[in-house]
């Protein structure tokens, strides 16, 4: 479980995050929606420690993030643009994230024949397309059987089927009682995956609960114009 | 430290690979070769290749530094979600570039000294000076451009500014040096030209290196104030100390700022 209490972050004039509270549960999956600098990436850098809050407290289970790095170690995360040094190879990559974490064995074997990549296991980052390294970046964030998973528009740049075959990993995931996090502009996306549903409005919480409890409440049968609704009647 | 050893090492064949890294260690090997063969003895070759290590180092390193480090970004947002720290993550970084571009200039300057057999101990001397001389300079504008670029999220903006930084250190600054002694030429400047080519890497480095020749004496008098400082124990320790803190001085800053920064 992650609780978060009075976040607070502000990058110059933009106050990107406004006193958020939220609880993000364990065995879950959340995910976070909202327009374009809503502050989605944000929070979950803040989780992270990429970003220093200004004020407020994240707790993962019992661990407060305060600067150290020590609770990384049971997060797998899948950033939003997989970029990685143009000169090494897929093999070196995975050889590297686990060197970092100190890991013997993994499950990345399974994991390069879920997403295929087996072909381009040997070959140079910088010969990949865009999907094939958003793959690469869903095997270093799964390989490790992290506790919790945080996914920023992970099906961003995936075909159909690799998309398809990662989002059934995710739902496989929950069922091994992981949290989950995962942002997404794709509603189809986040209705399919998600329990609940976090909703940010300039940097602010609108919305926190399960997916449905956001239809009904802006009445509307289907995520994707419910969120629309709700933009549109805030001048979105 | 084991952290920051295996950063290293996955940056280093990282880096290693790079065409741009090939092509400057062949430029310095060919640069040396072709003194070699067509400029004669290796007093002239070290001369002329501290000419264009003075300006070329700086420049490649202001230039892939800054490049590496916009070029990063992403990748230094997946490995901080790592359980990492960020001083072991910047010291990789920056010793996974610093030390293939100072390899590359050792490697392509060395081989065509090390296929000819050197006996004149003076020249030895300079040989080593210049290397290390040229492997100071590298890790100074690594460094450089790393503060650069981490104080400046534009790329654009950091690219010019460490290109600026370079213009200045490399060419501006010997016109400011001539210019204040020039005006103030009625006053004794012994000391502070001394101190203000302390402020300059690039200058410090070239004293250092033509001190090892006997052309300081072409210099006249301002020859002779450099070798009575430059040349003593004293004026040794404080160019190679003065050097150190070049290197350590923006590494520190860029350091904190690493330390500090939101990605």
């Amino acid at each position: 479980m992650i609780k978060i209490q009075n976040l607070s972050k502000r990058f110059g004039a933009l106050q990107a995050l406004k006193s958020i509270d939220v609880t993000i549960e364990r065995g879950k999956i959340t995910a976070i929606v909202g327009p374009n600098s809503s502050g989605k990436t944000t929070l979950i850098k803040c989780i992270l420690g990429l970003v220093r809050q200004d004020t407020g407290t994240i707790c993962l289970d019992d661990v407060c993030v305060n600067g150290t790095w020590g609770y990384r170690r049971d997060i797998g995360y899948m950033p939003q643009i997989a970029r990685f040094p143009e000169n090494l190879t897929v093999r070196e990559l995975i050889d590297m994230v686990r060197d970092l974490r100190d890991l013997g064995n993994v499950n990345e074997e399974e994991l390069i024949g879920t997403f295929r990549l087996g072909d381009e296991i040997k070959k140079p980052v910088r010969t990949l397309s865009g999907g094939t390294r958003q793959k690469v970046s869903a095997v270093l964030a799964l390989m490790f059987d992290p506790k919790i998973l945080i996914l920023d528009e992970p099906t961003a740049g995936l075909d159909p089927l690799s998309s398809s075959v990662l989002k059934d990993k995710i739902l496989g995931e929950k069922t091994r009682d992981k949290t989950i996090i995962l942002t997404s502009h794709n509603m189809s996306d986040v209705e399919e995956l998600s329990d609940n549903v976090i909703f940010l409005l300039d940097g602010a919480m609108y919305f926190q609960g399960a997916v449905n409890d956001l239809k009904v409440h802006a009445g509307e049968s289907n995520l994707e114009r419910g969120i629309a609704r709700i933009m549109e009647s805030n001048g979105k | 430290m084991r952290t920051t050893l295996k950063i290293l090492k996955y940056e280093f064949h990282d880096v290693v690979r790079n065409k741009w890294v090939i092509i400057y260690t062949a430029f310095f090997f060919l640069i040396a070769e072709g003194l070699f063969r067509f400029g004669g003895d290796g007093s002239r070759v070290i001369i002329s290749l501290m000419n264009v290590t003075l300006l070329v180092i700086p420049l490649m390193c202001v230039i892939f530094g800054t490049m590496y480090v916009y070029n990063a970004r992403e990748f230094v947002e997946l490995l901080l979600s790592q359980p990492i720290g960020r001083k072991s993550l910047f010291a990789g970084m920056y010793a996974g570039l610093a030390v293939p571009l100072a390899a590359g200039f050792a490697v392509g300057v060395s081989i065509p000294f090390l296929i000819r057999e050197f006996t004149d101990p003076s020249q030895i001397a300079a040989a080593v000076t210049l290397l290390g001389s040229g492997i100071f300079l590298t890790f100074i504008f690594v460094a450089l451009a790393f503060l650069v670029s981490l104080r400046n999220e534009d790329k654009g903006k950091g690219f010019g500014i460490a290109v600026l930084l370079w213009l200045f250190f490399a060419v501006i600054y010997d016109g400011l040096i001539l210019l204040i002694t020039l005006t103030l030429r009625d006053y004794p400047m012994e000391k502070p030209v001394i101190a203000m080519i302390l402020l300059n890497p690039i200058d410090l480095a070239r004293i250092v290196l033509i001190l090892q020749f006997d052309i300081s004496a072409l210099m006249g008098y301002t020859g002779a104030v450099f070798q009575k400082f430059f040349g003593t124990p004293v004026g040794m320790i404080v160019s190679v100390t003065s050097l150190a803190i070049w290197t350590a001085l923006p590494l520190f800053l860029g350091l904190k700022r690493f330390t500090k920064k939101d990605f």
